[in-house]
């Protein structure tokens, strides 16, 4: 995948789980517990929702990786 | 016969707005069925019907708003004929009157713009109706490209479904709206006004918490528990487990809430009439924050009976639900006591008010690395603070320390909750 389909994928899965939240606003850099307050539950369910989508898994160790836009293209483009 | 009335879905709720009926005249339903949609101050409830039988006449039709125990339907039971028309005997109380066409206030002064605060800013939050978000996830809408016409530009169930008809086109950049009004030919009031659920959820909750105040004497304890043993084995734990199927640790915690209660029983159930009503069943209440605002506790049935797993499906769902704004009535209403963590907010304890008419809430707070003796040695532990806030009328603080003794020796033995 590359790092704009892997981006569009996370954004429509945050979209799912916060779909108050204005996505052109979403900061790539910054963690997502800060920017949106996310928590535990919504950063697990994004996790399996991108694992669903592309049949990567995730091992828990690795979540806190997914918790910015960047981080995720980051950790979805080396596997 | 039987009358389906409007549910009280929780202590302060006093209206309801039948949204939508999901049945009509002649269909049979049994109990537990989801029979309507009602839209309350705090959230959209899927109304569920308590008795089996076959639907005979609706007698609030969508779009109304009703007091609760309005007869809402009603219903034909086990093996009746269905009888003549019941008399029109329509207890309706008089119609909320249309929303006024308030004239636009005087324009504010001109107030020279800000420059944009500093970084980091959060991001806009779209005003949107708990219903409107459920359609836009079901109809695909971006959110993001709808234009609000609802009390304060808030996102309607009309606007949504208006921007689902229109023609895809490319999203238009999306403006932050400027601070003040435009006063001049400010956009027409829908005919309906829908609810202001932020504003409308700030008013139940504090009516619920101050009349807790006002009519429960806390009293609150608090003991400092080693979530070593339990951390350890969620982590083994969920490295076996597929990304679907793993635990967060408070589904722990509110397992062994619920089995220390069977323990202490005298903290489940409600205070009502100026007497304790003990549950034998546990139902625990799961403190679900909404990111724009308020929160929500709604119900996991029959806690002590249901695994790990269970009680993960089920908080997983509750937490999707609340916040797409959609919940059950048997969840808003049958709380037996309620869990709160505030852990992930980074605070260490919790003081917390019960919802009335519960009699204890217990809270648990962010886990943090902590110097830890045991043995005679000192070594860093993962450590969380349970706190239990207790109705004095129903329960003494010996009996609650007894209760947080219980959930701290629980969550030493992991393997067994």
């Amino acid at each position: 995948m590359s790092a704009d389909e892997i981006k569009a994928l996370y954004l429509r899965e945050l979209h799912k789980i916060a779909p108050e939240v204005d996505l052109n606003e979403i900061d790539p850099a910054v963690d997502l517990r800060e920017q949106i307050d996310l928590d535990s539950m919504d950063i697990l369910n994004l996790a399996v929702a991108i694992h669903e989508a592309t049949g990567v898994d995730i091992p828990e160790a690795d979540y806190p990786q997914m918790t910015t836009v960047n981080g995720c293209i980051a950790y979805l483009g080396a596997r | 016969m039987a009358d389906f009335l409007m549910p009280s879905l929780g202590a302060d709720m006093e209206f309801g707005t039948v949204l939508q009926w999901l049945v009509k005249p002649g269909d049979a339903v049994k109990r537990g069925d989801i029979v309507a949609v009602v839209d309350t101050e705090k959230a959209t409830i899927e109304v569920e019907i308590f008795q089996t039988g076959v639907v005979q006449k609706i007698v609030v039709p969508e779009g109304e708003k009703v007091p609760v125990g309005t007869l809402l339907a009603v219903l034909a039971v086990n093996g009746e004929a269905p009888a003549a028309a019941p008399p029109e005997a329509k207890p309706k109380p008089a119609a909320p009157p249309p929303p006024k066409a308030v004239a636009a206030p005087p324009p504010p002064p001109p107030v020279i713009a800000k420059p944009p605060a500093p970084k980091p800013a959060a991001p806009h939050r779209l005003h949107v109706s708990p219903l409107a978000m459920r359609i836009a996830l079901d109809l695909k809408v971006d959110l993001a490209t709808v234009t609000g016409t609802g009390p304060d530009g808030a996102i309607t169930k009309a606007d949504v479904e208006r921007a689902a008809k229109a023609p895809k086109a490319p999203a238009p950049p999306v403006e932050v709206k400027p601070a003040a009004p435009t006063p001049a030919g400010a956009p027409a009031k829908p005919a309906i006004a829908p609810i202001d659920h932020h504003a409308a959820m700030r008013k139940v909750i504090a009516a619920a918490m101050a009349r807790s105040k006002r009519e429960i004497p806390h009293y609150y304890l608090g003991t400092q528990i080693d979530m070593s043993r339990a951390m350890a084995w969620l982590t083994a734990e969920n490295l076996k487990r597929p990304v679907t199927e793993r635990l967060l640790y408070s589904v722990l915690l509110i397992k062994a809430v619920a089995l220390a209660i069977k323990e202490v029983p005298e903290l489940n159930g409600f205070w009502i009439d100026g007497a304790f009503k003990r549950s034998e069943a546990v139902h625990v209440g799961v403190a679900i924050s909404i990111r724009q605002g308020g929160l929500i506790a709604p119900a996991i049935h029959d806690v002590e009976k249901k695994s790990l797993s269970e009680i993960m499906v089920n908080l997983r769902d509750l937490v999707k639900r609340v916040r797409a704004g959609v919940l059950r009535s048997s969840e808003i209403a049958d709380a037996t006591i309620t869990v709160t963590s505030l852990g992930e907010q980074g605070v260490e304890t919790v003081f917390g008010v019960i919802y009335p008419p519960q009699v204890a809430l217990v809270g648990f707070g962010k886990i943090v690395e902590r110097p830890w003796a045991s043995g005679g040695m000192v070594g860093a532990r993962p450590v969380v603070m349970a706190s239990l806030s207790g109705d004095h009328r129903a329960s003494d603080g010996h009996r609650g320390g007894l209760f947080l003794a219980a959930v701290d020796r629980l969550l030493q033995e992991p393997e067994k909750l």
